[in-house]
C-alpha cells in the first residue's frame, strides 16, 4: 500500500536569543492509512512539534524547518503555498488538542463552530444541522440536537474534548493527530476518550497520531509506537513488542514509570536524565 | 460640490439613510440566532429596556433637530425649531418661571413663561437644552463611526500579527500620542475648517490611540489561546480569524469604550467651541451652554439653569448609554443563563 505519510529526516529549529536550538533532530517514519502512531515522549521531546509541523502550524519564526521533508500523498508539506496549506489543514490532517476548554471559542455554540469547520472543507453539503447532529452523535453525545445549541462553558471537560473530536471528524480527515487529548481530563474521563478514540478507529476509516507521554494509554489503541526523546525517535516498532521487549533504556524506563495494578507497593522509578544522557549521548 | 450639501432635502436624505441604515442593521442582525437569544434576555431586563427608550427618546429629538423642512421667513427651519416658533425670544437672561429679565441696568416684562429660565441671547434654555441633541448625537456617533472600526482594526491587525504589522501601527499611534490633543485637534479643524462634520474628524482621528491599545492587548492575550490555533489547524484563513475569532472576544472592550467615551466627546466639543474652532457660533451645544457658565456663575444674581439644563441632559444621555451597554453586554455574554 502506497504510504498516506512520509516524514523523512525531518529536522526543526528554534531561534531564541542564545541561538538556534533543535527541537526535532531528524526523524523519519511512515503511516499507512487507517494506521495508528503513539509517538510517546517527555515534555520537551519534541513530539508535539512533530506533530504541528505536519501540517506547518509551527509559527515561523522561531521555527525553523531545517531539512527533510513532510510527504503527504506524495507532497511535499513543506513546499506548498499558504492556501495549499490550508486547504490541507482540517480536510487532510485535522487535530485535537489538550485543553478542550480553550480549544473551542467561548463566544460561539458547538453547533456555529462545527459547521464553520464543515462548512470551510465539505461545501457539497447542504443540511449542515443534521450532519453537524450526525458528528455529534458518533463521538457519544447524548441528545446532540438538543446539545449542539450549548456554549462551550455549559458542557464538562469531557463532553468538550468529544465536541473538539467531533469538529475534527466533521472535516473528514484522513489523518487525526490527537496531541495529549486526555492530559486536562480526569483519569475515568481519559478512559472514556480513549475508548471512543479506539471505537472511532473501527468506524471511519481514519489514521491516528496519538502524541502522549503516558506510556499506559497507548496499549489497546495503536498499532505502532515511536518513542522520542530529546529530538529523535530512539525507538519505533510495533506496540505490542516494544511494550514486551523494549530494546532503549530510556523506553525501558518509561514502561518502568508506569504504576502497575497490584504491584508491591513500592516507589515507583523515576528518569534519572544526565545518567540516560550520558548512556545514551 | 458645496452647494449640493447645502440643500436643505440633500441633508435630510443623508439624515433619514443614516437612519435607515442602522434599522437595516439591526434588522439584519435580527435573524442570527445570536442576536435572537440576546433580545430575548434583554427584554427581560427592566433597567436596559428603560435606559434603551431614553435613548430612542434622545435620538428621536436629535432627528427632530435634524431634519429641515423650508420656511417662509428664514430659508428653512428644523422640525423642532417650527415646533416650538410659538415660544417668543426675550432680549437677556430670565430665571425659570420668571416675570421679567435679568437686567442689571432696566428690567423687562417678558413675553412668555420659560420653564426653564432664557439665555443671554433671550432665547429659551428648554428648547435650547432639546436642540442641542443633534449636536450631541452628532459628535458622539459620528465620532465614534470613525475612531472605534479604526482602533479595534488596527488593534487587532497589530496584536495578532504582530512583527512588522504591529511596529508600523504602534510607530504611527505613539507618533499622534506624542503630540499634544489639543494642539493636533486645531491644526486638523484649520485644515478642515469649522464644523460639526470635520469636529468629528478631527476628534476620530485622535481618540482611537487608547481603544487600539487596550484591543492590541487583548488580541495579544487572546491570540496565544488555543481555540486560535485550534481555528488554524482547521484551515481557517487568517481574515477569518481575525474577524470571527478574535473580533466577537474583544468587542465587550469596544462596547464599554464607546460608552464611557461618548460623554468625553461631548465635552471635547465644548472645548473646541471655546477655542474658537469648535462648532459654527450659533449652534445649540450642551459644551457651548457648561462653558457659558464660567461667567455666568460669577454674576450676581446666579444664572444657574443654562449650566443645570445642559449637564442634566448630558447626565441622562450617559447614565442611558452606560446602563444600555452593560444590558448589552450583559445579554450577549453566553456564561449567563
Amino acid at each position: 500500500m502506497k504510504p498516506l505519510l512520509e516524514v523523512r529526516n525531518l529536522a526543526i529549529q528554534f531561534a531564541t536569543e542564545g541561538g538556534a536550538v533543535d527541537a526535532v533532530k531528524g526523524i523519519s517514519f511512515s503511516m499507512e492509512p487507517g494506521e495508528t502512531l503513539a509517538i510517546v515522549g517527555e515534555s520537551g521531546s519534541g513530539k508535539s512539534v512533530t506533530g504541528l509541523a505536519l501540517t506547518r502550524l509551527l509559527p515561523e519564526p522561531p521555527a525553523i524547518y531545517k531539512s527533510g521533508e513532510i510527504l503527504l500523498e506524495g507532497r511535499d508539506v513543506l513546499k506548498l503555498s499558504p492556501g495549499e496549506l490550508r486547504g490541507i489543514r482540517g480536510k487532510k490532517i485535522a487535530y485535537i488538542f489538550q485543553e478542550p476548554s480553550t480549544s473551542l471559542n467561548p463566544v460561539f455554540t458547538i453547533r456555529n463552530q462545527i459547521a464553520e469547520a464543515i462548512k470551510l472543507h465539505r461545501r457539497e453539503v447542504t443540511d449542515i444541522d443534521a450532519e453537524v447532529v450526525k458528528y455529534l452523535d458518533l463521538v457519544g453525545i447524548v441528545d446532540p440536537a438538543k446539545r449542539m445549541r450549548d456554549y462551550p462553558h455549559q458542557l464538562s471537560g469531557g463532553m468538550q474534548q468529544r465536541a473538539m473530536i467531533a469538529m475534527a471528524l466533521s472535516c473528514q480527515p484522513d489523518l487525526l493527530v490527537a496531541d495529549e487529548p486526555t492530559t486536562a481530563l480526569d483519569v475515568t474521563i481519559q478512559a472514556q476518550i480513549i475508548d471512543e478514540l479506539k471505537q472511532l478507529k473501527q468506524r471511519v476509516k481514519m489514521a491516528i497520531i496519538l502524541i502522549t507521554h503516558n506510556f499506559g494509554i497507548i496499549s489497546g489503541i495503536a498499532d505502532r509506537v515511536a518513542v522520542m526523546f530529546r529530538g529523535k525517535i530512539v525507538e519505533y516498532g510495533e506496540t505490542a513488542s516494544v511494550l514486551k521487549n523494549p530494546q532503549h533504556p530510556y523506553t525501558r524506563a518509561l514502561i518502568e514509570c508506569i504504576p502497575q495494578l497490584g504491584a508491591k507497593r513500592e516507589r515507583l522509578t523515576t528518569i534519572d536524565h544526565a545518567a540516560l544522557a550520558a548512556e545514551v549521548g | 460640490m458645496a452647494r449640493f450639501f447645502d440643500n436643505i432635502w440633500v441633508q435630510d436624505a443623508i439624515v433619514v439613510f443614516g437612519f435607515a441604515l442602522v434599522a437595516a442593521l439591526i434588522w439584519r442582525g435580527s435573524r442570527n440566532e445570536r442576536w435572537q437569544r440576546a433580545w430575548k434576555r434583554l427584554r427581560r431586563d427592566k433597567v436596559g429596556m428603560i435606559s434603551g427608550v431614553v435613548i430612542a427618546l434622545y435620538l428621536a429629538v436629535g432627528a427632530l433637530e435634524a431634519i429641515q423642512i423650508p420656511h417662509r421667513e428664514w430659508y428653512s427651519v428644523s422640525i423642532l425649531g417650527w415646533l416650538t416658533q410659538s415660544i417668543p425670544h426675550e432680549t437677556s437672561y430670565s430665571a425659570p418661571f420668571a416675570k421679567e429679565t435679568l437686567s442689571v441696568a432696566k428690567a423687562e416684562a417678558l413675553n412668555g413663561t420659560h420653564i426653564l429660565g432664557t439665555d443671554a441671547l433671550g432665547k429659551d434654555t428648554f428648547v435650547q437644552t432639546l436642540r442641542a441633541c443633534r449636536t450631541a448625537l452628532i459628535i458622539g456617533g459620528l465620532t465614534s463611526a470613525i475612531y472605534i472600526p479604526l482602533g479595534t482594526l488596527l488593534g487587532i491587525l497589530a496584536g495578532y500579527y504582530r512583527r512588522w504589522v504591529d511596529d508600523l501601527i504602534q510607530y504611527i499611534y505613539s507618533t499622534l500620542a506624542s503630540i499634544p490633543e489639543i494642539l493636533l485637534l486645531i491644526s486638523i479643524l484649520m485644515v478642515l475648517g469649522k464644523g460639526l462634520g470635520t469636529m468629528s474628524i478631527a476628534l476620530g482621528v485622535t481618540s482611537w490611540v487608547g481603544l487600539c491599545r487596550l484591543i492590541r492587548g487583548e488580541t495579544m492575550r487572546q491570540a496565544e489561546r488555543p481555540y486560535i490555533a485550534a481555528a488554524r489547524s482547521l484551515g481557517q484563513s487568517q481574515w477569518k480569524i481575525v474577524t470571527s475569532h478574535l473580533l466577537p472576544n474583544v468587542l465587550h472592550l469596544v462596547l464599554i469604550n464607546f460608552v464611557l467615551g461618548f460623554s468625553g466627546l461631548v465635552l471635547a466639543e465644548a472645548i473646541l467651541s471655546y477655542l474658537g474652532v469648535g462648532s459654527p457660533v450659533g449652534t445649540a451645544s450642551w459644551g457651548a451652554m457648561i462653558d457659558g457658565a464660567r461667567s455666568e456663575l460669577s454674576r450676581e444674581p446666579l444664572v444657574w439653569w443654562n449650566l443645570t439644563a445642559a449637564t442634566a441632559a448630558l447626565f441622562g444621555l450617559v447614565l442611558s448609554l452606560n446602563l444600555f451597554g452593560d444590558a448589552l453586554r450583559r445579554a450577549f455574554d453566553p456564561k449567563r443563563g
